[in-house]
């Protein structure tokens, strides 16, 4: 195949690759834009291996067949309560081959560059490299961390920021060592190092960032994977690499951005870590001033309440997920419905562990999307509601965000329940959230509290439901 | 307690200040009723059914007086045209008497009670605050006005209110304008409506506008600069601007030009009603058009109309009855009784069938107009409004300007940040190489592509965003396939090992999106 053939081979595939971005703006389009994904990879995949690989192609297809078959037994096996762990062990093994690629390409004997190109050659060998392993490394604890295998609290080193800038240091050091020596044909040493301290920084950021904060973390080690693509395009002079790796960069960024405002927080203070210790220091006070009354109820209250209500909103929140209770929830949510009544849900856009976690969890349901609503969808709805049920979710449905000018999360846009006739929380206990700040709104009098597992408790409803027919 | 009800002396007046099912209510607050003989008769109320409730029922009017520790009255007390004497006369010492007694009108009736040492509470003055809707009987009349309003305009109205199609060729629906949305204004829009006629109505206080729409009425906005709001206190209208009336009579002239039918509320506590259909506007009207004055009894808010009665002028029929709510004596009568055993259970809080004027309470202090001798009116000014008040809307300028503010450093920082990024990438391009400016240029263009094309992705979508852009920076893959033919075994080693995990990586994340897209329905 000439080397122009493969250059339009490439062009179609980078078409498909952002029709298939374009195409998940709704619903009705996403498969399709899925479709186009599959296609221009397979495209590109089929170009470069006939186009280019000369030799060594048993053990091409060898790998690849072995790839695609643990690929799609993942996928197949995967629950949807567990996707989160598994986008970021998948952005882990984009990482891990942006380094691997990035070694190959600087033990290749066959690159010849002179001066300048040689230096940029050698800056993008080394930046690809460090984005790859930072991502890598990141990706791998944030697996740790969503599927419990690591504890989900935030790691706090003493001094962080200034191990963190230390470790930004060293790596800038290390390049222009590495860039000095490879220009005299060395430098294995200090890209070898750099790979250590990148990983360990890497290990380091997602370490001092909790729980809750990993919607952020998830999108942004999304947005790397893309920029470890971006930075291999560039050292390997290949287009197709660099506007894919871009999509994908600037496609977890704006999910990072969109995270972050919804937490009222920026990106820096994110990423830097430790949103549970500056919480608990301010709550405390509020902890004692907003005590009061809960009053707690009974599955089979909440089953009544539900069927004497015109319209009722459910609010879903990581708990949900925890307890596995999305089918439960589709089958009260269908009881309700037939009785017409009209059943909504809000979604805040950082419930869950990570973007669109409840939406993806609620469509395994099988709850309708066309019921689904975004937070400012459905924020100016709630005066009119008659109940609303909050499971398992606390900071994002607390008033003083709005009422405490003190409160940690005070400006982080809330779902107004509050504004609601009655809102039922399902909690297991009255611990408080991520955020560490006491919820104002369990002790309102308009509030009723229905302790216990999200699954098991939501059960109860729904048999108390069906028995009223 | 004994509680009596008089015949309502009061010409045409058919109106009783009890029913049966009030007696009976009473009855469980410790209440005896005691009822004049025929006093509900002309509301279809007879004085066997008072007896089955367990009233008892007296003949003489003197006798229910002297029996009766409370009198139950609808109108206030006046001369008494078969007694020859004053109903005041028949009043004695530390009596109560319940009923309209319009104190603002009546200054001298409030002396005379006062002297004789009644209690008189007005059920006018029952304030407009939430608790004491069950006892506002100036709305429970106002709704029956605003009914039979439209009742009499249709009987004096030579058409069908509703539009049709006919054999006989079409009908167009009759066009009605009320003027004045509170709760009588708000009553005829709803019976207008119901009757099928287009409905518009007007009212100085805009916020009245979704309660017109609510009753499926189209609200009339009034195109004026200053925004001015009509609301007085305790939810009633209070007097406009000149600039402000100007407009509005614009607006009616325009109006009485088109539709049929107009039914005026509009009244100003304590004021003659507003003038605001002129003699120059009654004129305009098509022939045999109907204007109802509710407002008749103030003055009229229409130049020509006669408090009390039906006449026509310039072919139009006006309508100036001041006893809407008597016309519909059994339905006002039941509603009015009711409002006052509300008031009397707020009386008489043990329930033992002796009442307690506690001055402490809002409503029963705002009702009470002579206590133990004196004259208690006017009460101090209601806490409460009905309506919304305007007050929140002064803290937004204050926000936005904060907002203005604190974005204003942010454009500073961007613009900087621009100009730094200008000058880096001008440097850069002195410095590198072409092909790298190339390649810096798909970049960056790659880059705004992906902004513009995701940020029209659902927010419900985003997790398959994310395994989707996921499966597709596996493009890395053509790094390694670029690197698996080297002659160096340690680079084609690497390359296949990037192959394997990029494979797994692309076939996983696209199978997994396509399993949760397959999940998203309808």
């Amino acid at each position: 195949m000439s080397e122009g053939f493969i250059q339009s081979a490439y062009i179609i595939s980078t078409i498909l690759f952002i029709l298939a971005l374009g195409g998940l703006s709704n619903q009705e389009t996403a498969r399709r834009g899925n479709y186009y994904g599959m296609v221009g990879m397979a495209i590109a995949l089929i170009a470069t291996v006939f186009g280019v690989v000369t030799d060594n192609q048993f053990f091409l297809y060898v790998s690849l067949i072995a790839g695609a078959v643990i690929g799609i037994r993942l996928a197949r096996t995967v629950q949807m309560t567990q996707m989160p762990e598994l986008v970021a062990i998948l952005h882990s093994l984009v990482g891990l081959a942006a380094v691997l690629v990035g070694y190959a390409t600087f033990l290749d004997p066959e690159q010849s560059f002179v001066g300048i190109e040689k230096t940029i050659h050698d800056v993008e060998i080394y930046v690809g490299i460090l984005i790859g392993a930072l991502t890598f490394s990141g990706s791998v604890i944030a697996f740790g961390k969503l599927s419990g295998r690591i504890g989900g609290n935030p790691t706090l080193l003493p001094a962080r920021h200034f191990l963190n800038l230390g470790m930004g240091l060293v790596a800038i050091w290390l390049g222009s060592l590495f860039v000095d020596q490879a220009a005299a044909g060395g430098g294995f040493f200090a890209l070898f190092l750099m790979t250590l301290v990148a990983l360990a920084f890497g290990v380091h950021m997602v370490a001092a960032i909790g729980g809750a904060d990993m919607p952020v973390v998830v999108s942004m080690l999304n947005s790397y994977s893309g920029w470890a693509a971006s930075a291999t395009g560039f050292m390997l002079s290949n287009n197709l690499l660099i506007v894919t790796g871009a999509l994908v960069g600037s496609s977890g960024a704006i999910l990072s951005y969109i995270m972050c405002r919804a937490m009222n927080r920026s990106f820096i203070s994110v990423i830097a870590g430790g949103f549970g210790t500056t919480a608990s220091s301010g709550g405390g006070s509020g902890d004692a001033a907003e005590q009061g009354e809960v009053v707690a109820v009974q599955a089979d209250e909440v089953a009544g309440m539900l069927t004497n209500a015109k319209r009722v909103v459910i609010v879903p929140g990581y708990g949900m997920a925890v307890a596995q209770a999305q089918h439960t929830v589709n089958e009260i949510t269908r009881t309700l419905r037939d009785q017409k009544v009209d059943v909504k849900f809000a979604i805040h856009p950082v419930a869950g562990r990570m973007p669109g976690h409840m939406n993806v969890l609620l469509a395994e349901a099988r709850v309708p999307y066309d019921i689904v609503f975004e937070m400012e969808e459905i924020n100016e709805d709630f005066p009119e509601v008659d109940v609303t049920v909050v499971i398992g979710a606390n900071d994002i449905v607390n008033p003083s965000a709005q009422d405490e000018p003190d409160s940690p999360i005070a400006g982080m846009p809330v779902l107004e329940v509050w504004k609601g006739d009655t809102t039922i929380v399902l909690k297991r206990s009255m611990a408080t959230g991520y955020a560490g700040v006491q919820n104002p709104l369990f002790f309102k009098d308009n509030t009723r509290m229905l302790f216990g597992d999200a699954k098991a408790t939501l059960d109860d409803v729904l048999r108390a439901l069906q028995s009223q027919d | 307690m004994k509680i009596g009800v008089p015949v309502e002396v009061h010409l045409n007046e058919q109106r009783v200040a009890m029913t049966p099912d009030v007696v009976a209510a009473v009855a469980k607050l410790g209440f005896e009723v005691v009822i004049e003989s025929g006093a509900g008769a002309r509301a279809s109320y007879l004085d066997e059914a008072y007896r089955a409730a367990g009233a008892t029922i007296v003949e003489e009017t003197e006798a229910l007086y002297e029996q009766a520790d409370i009198i139950f009255k609808v109108r206030q007390p006046e001369f008494h045209p078969l007694l020859k004497r004053d109903e005041t006369e028949l009043l004695r010492t530390g009596q109560i008497l319940i009923g309209f007694l319009w104190p603002a009108q009546n200054k001298e009736l409030l002396d005379v009670l006062a002297e004789k040492g009644v209690h008189a509470l007005s059920m006018d003055m029952v304030p407009r605050i939430s608790r004491a809707q069950k006892m506002d009987a100036l709305s429970s009349m106002a709704n029956i006005g605003g009914y039979r309003a439209v009742i009499e305009a249709a009987q004096h109205f030579g058409r069908f209110f509703t539009g049709q199609i006919t054999a006989a060729g079409r009908i167009p629906p009759a066009k009605v304008l009320v003027i004045g949305a509170g709760v009588a204004g708000l009553s005829a829009i709803g019976t207008a409506k119901s009757m099928g006629a287009i409905v518009r109505a007007f009212d100085t206080r805009p916020e009245v506008k979704e309660q017109v729409e609510s009753m499926d009425g189209e609200f009339l906005m009034l195109e004026f600069e200053d925004d001015e709001d009509g609301a007085g206190e305790g939810g009633y209208a209070k007097t406009m601007s000149k600039a402000f009336i100007d407009a509005e009579m614009a607006l009616f002239a325009e109006q009485a030009k088109e539709v049929d039918i107009i039914i005026t509320t509009a009244l100003i506590p304590g004021k003659p009603a507003p003038k605001l259909i002129t003699e120059a506007m009654v004129e305009s009207m098509r022939e045999g058009s109907v204007v109802v004055d509710l407002a008749a009894e103030q003055g009229g808010n229409c130049e020509l109309t006669e408090p009390g009665e039906v006449v026509v002028r310039h072919g139009v029929t006006l309508i100036g009855y001041t006893d809407l709510p008597s016309r519909l004596a059994a339905q006002s009568s039941q509603l009015y009784a009711t409002n006052l055993r509300h008031l009397l259970t707020d009386l008489t809080p043990e329930k033992d069938g002796q009442v307690v004027i506690n001055m402490e309470d809002e409503v029963i202090r705002g009702a009470t107009v002579v206590n133990d001798g004196e004259i208690t009116w006017p009460p101090p000014a209601p806490k409460l409004s009905a309506a919304p008040k305007a007050a929140p809307k002064a803290p937004e300028p204050a926000q936005i300007s904060e907002v203005a503010e604190a974005s204003r450093p942010g454009w500073m920082a961007t613009t900087v940040a621009m100009a730094i990024g200008g000058l880096a990438l001008l440097g850069l391009g002195h410095v590198a190489p072409p092909s790298f400016m190339e390649h810096l240029t798909v970049f960056v263009l790659a880059c705004f592509v992906g902004y513009m094309v995701i940020w029209n992705v659902t927010a419900s979508l985003h997790t398959p965003l994310m395994s989707v852009t996921n499966a597709i920076s596996s493009i890395i893959v053509i790094g390694a396939l670029l690197q698996i033919s080297s002659d160096r075994f340690i680079v084609a080693a690497l390359a296949v090992i990037a192959l394997l995990i990029t494979s797994i990586n692309i076939f996983g994340g696209f199978a997994v999106t396509q399993r949760m897209l397959a999940m998203f329905r309808k």
